[in-house]
């Protein structure tokens, strides 16, 4: 008994001394908007469009951090063969006329206007009132339009049966996943897992919050800063726009 | 030794027919619940090439299924007895080749036991769910139009339902060309081309397949197609094949003028591997100039070379669309302009593609569906194409 006792002091203790540090380093980025939480029940609604700035300028090269956390936190294999779900992913790019070099965290953009949801023909694939693009596992049919469909090839088809159920979201052989943008811990007023990584490795690449509310943090910077949103010739508006490239 | 002739001995050779088309259509069924059970993962296809060889023989057989009415509309919309006398036989070689194209795509669903999912949630924007309205309106149309075609209490209806027929197919492939045309992500479709370009695709190979069809049932019954007809004929899919050409020069052609494309065609038409090879090799060489020859060349467009050309026009659209479909995935999405690129996730790089053995046996199993309702309904009904020997020719 008393080790369990121990176990559960320790854990604790643990969680408690991650979650200050976590908050003293990233200030703004963890406690983007507790109030937002929203109780059980209580609909989407379209006065918040949950966004991301990812700032290339401190995303480290050959760090993965985000990637781990999002791999944990939603049970995905952590593996990387072609048929493997990777809802983030690390791009190392080089410019090719300057040969600068950025490492940056790659995902579904929660575009306003998503393709994805368009192309499918059964309404499976839909975006919340706060802007965050799902897929509704027990409407989808598996007929991967969506993949064809979306621009960041953010889209994962899980092509085996899934026997790791450790995750926070449900998953399903035969049909086609991606970032949730951590939505269960968003309606809880906790910040994405790959958002809460980085912030723990001190690199503070993402910065998460509320797009629609202009005191947010998330709204300064971009107000400040020069940002660019991929695909902006598709004129998709993604919820994610990046810092750096 | 008492020889017998083949007209004695052919319904063993029915039978034949039928065992050989279920041991298709069998396996194409088991290789679907295989894929059903352990997933895709026993498929070539991965998260970059998401669309693999069964997609390649469903539209196949659906584009196929569209254009091969274009003999029953030149005789009812356009009132040809030489069109008309094949009209039956168009319809059901259409009815056919949907069937299989449609049993293709539905089992390689990552969830087919949810196919119902996609007849009681409908998406109005999305041309996926558009085509499942197109297609099932398919079937009932051409089911009508045989209907007025073979009763000839219904004859008066001939014409109504031969327009109706015209106009759907024309709407249909149009939408499977915009399953295409809508994906303005890749660079290998997003294109007005498409939808023309997959309407004369369906004539030329639906042609073919009349055509090969036709060759077999007349031989079949040690009959000879009038030759006027079969010039006719031969003629039409010479033009055919020419209209494929003239679309797939303009789409690259266009494609090489715009510098963000220039990759992509050097991919597709030179650098690809497969892709350049089967392009140019299977499509350009063995799917349109051998044809051509075997058509027009002086000496030659007799049955046996219509055949030939027939077959190899087929050939060609196989190449075509594994170019098309296969090629234009493989080819990396070019998401940050400037940049070199690599990921865990196949970034920046040129996705490597093999069909499984599954994905042949699914796409051989609806090509075996689409092969025992012909088989079967040119039995029990009659789909042979009679030529009135007194009826004058048309423009001749």
């Amino acid at each position: 008994m008393s080790c369990g006792h121990d176990h559960q002091r320790r854990q604790f203790l643990s969680r408690g001394a991650a979650l200050t540090a976590a908050v003293s380093i990233a200030p703004g980025l963890m406690l983007y908007d507790f109030a937002r939480a929203r109780p059980p029940g209580e609909a989407a609604n379209s006065a918040v469009r949950w966004g991301m700035l990812i700032d290339t300028t401190q995303c480290e090269s050959g760090c993965d951090a985000c990637v781990s956390a999002c791999n944990k936190e939603n049970g995905l294999p952590a593996r990387t063969l072609p048929t493997d779900s990777q809802w983030i992913r690390k791009l190392e790019l080089q410019q090719e006329d300057t040969g600068r070099k950025i490492s940056m965290p790659m995902m579904c953009q929660h575009c306003a206007e998503p393709p994805c949801v368009e192309v499918c023909p059964t309404g499976a694939s839909f975006k919340r009132a706060d802007g965050i693009v799902l897929v509704d596992k027990h409407r989808c049919i598996g007929c991967r339009y969506c993949m064809m469909a979306c621009p960041y090839k953010a889209r994962s088809f899980v092509h085996e049966p899934v026997t790791d159920h450790s995750g926070a979201t449900p998953r399903g052989q035969g049909t086609v996943e991606s970032c949730t943008m951590c939505v269960h811990r968003v309606d809880r007023g906790v910040a994405p897992a790959c958002v809460e990584a980085c912030a723990r490795e001190g690199h503070q690449a993402i910065l998460f919050g509320n797009l629609n509310d202009p005191k947010s943090a998330i709204s300064k910077r971009i107000h400040s800063v020069v940002s660019v949103k991929l695909r902006a010739d598709l004129n998709l508006d993604p919820g994610v726009s990046f810092v750096g490239i | 030794m008492h020889h017998k002739t083949f007209a004695q001995i052919e319904i063993r050779y029915f039978y034949l027919l039928l065992a050989l088309g279920l041991l298709v259509v069998l396996g194409g069924l088991a290789a679907a619940h295989l894929l059903e059970s352990h997933g895709h993962i026993i498929s070539g296809m991965n998260n970059q090439v998401v669309w693999g060889l069964p997609h390649v023989f469903a539209i196949f057989m659906i584009v196929s299924a569209s254009g091969v009415l274009n003999v029953a509309s030149v005789g009812s919309v356009f009132g040809r007895h030489v069109y008309k006398a094949r009209a039956p036989l168009a319809g059901l070689l259409s009815l056919a080749l949907l069937a299989g194209g449609l049993m293709v795509l539905m089992l390689d669903l990552g969830r087919p036991d949810r196919v119902i999912v996609a007849a009681t949630h409908y998406n109005p924007t999305s041309v996926f769910a558009w085509n499942v309205l197109l297609y099932s309106g398919l079937f009932a149309t051409v089911a009508f139009y045989l209907w007025t075609l073979m009763d000839r209490a219904m004859g008066a209806w001939s014409k109504p339902a031969g327009f109706l027929v015209f106009t759907w197919r024309i709407v249909l492939t149009t939408g499977t060309g915009l399953i295409f045309a809508f994906l303005v992500a890749r660079q290998a479709y997003a294109s007005a081309l498409l939808p023309p370009l997959f309407i004369i695709m369906s004539f030329a190979w639906g042609l073919a397949i009349f055509l090969i069809v036709q060759f077999a049932m007349f031989s079949w019954n040690e009959l000879q197609l009038n030759p006027a007809i079969q010039k006719r004929l031969k003629n039409l899919l010479g033009i055919f094949v020419i209209s494929v050409l003239y679309l797939v020069a303009t789409y690259h052609l266009t494609n090489l003028y715009y510098s963000r494309q220039v990759a992509f065609e050097r991919f597709i038409l030179s650098q690809g591997g497969l892709f350049a090879a089967l392009f140019w090799g299977g499509y350009v060489v063995l799917g349109s100039v051998a044809p051509l020859l075997l058509i027009f060349l002086p000496g030659l467009g007799q049955a046996r070379c219509v055949l030939l050309a027939s077959v190899l026009v087929l050939v060609g659209a196989f190449s075509l669309l594994y170019v098309f479909i296969i090629g234009g995935q493989a080819f990396p999405l070019l998401i940050i302009p400037g940049y070199t690129v690599h990921s865990s996730f196949g970034d920046g790089q040129v996705a490597s593609y093999v069909p499984s053995v599954f994905e042949w046996a699914l796409g051989a199993g609806g090509i075996g569906v689409a092969f025992l309702i012909v088989t079967v309904g040119v039995r029990i009904l009659n789909f042979l194409p009679h030529d009135d020997p007194r009826q004058p020719m048309e423009g001749n």
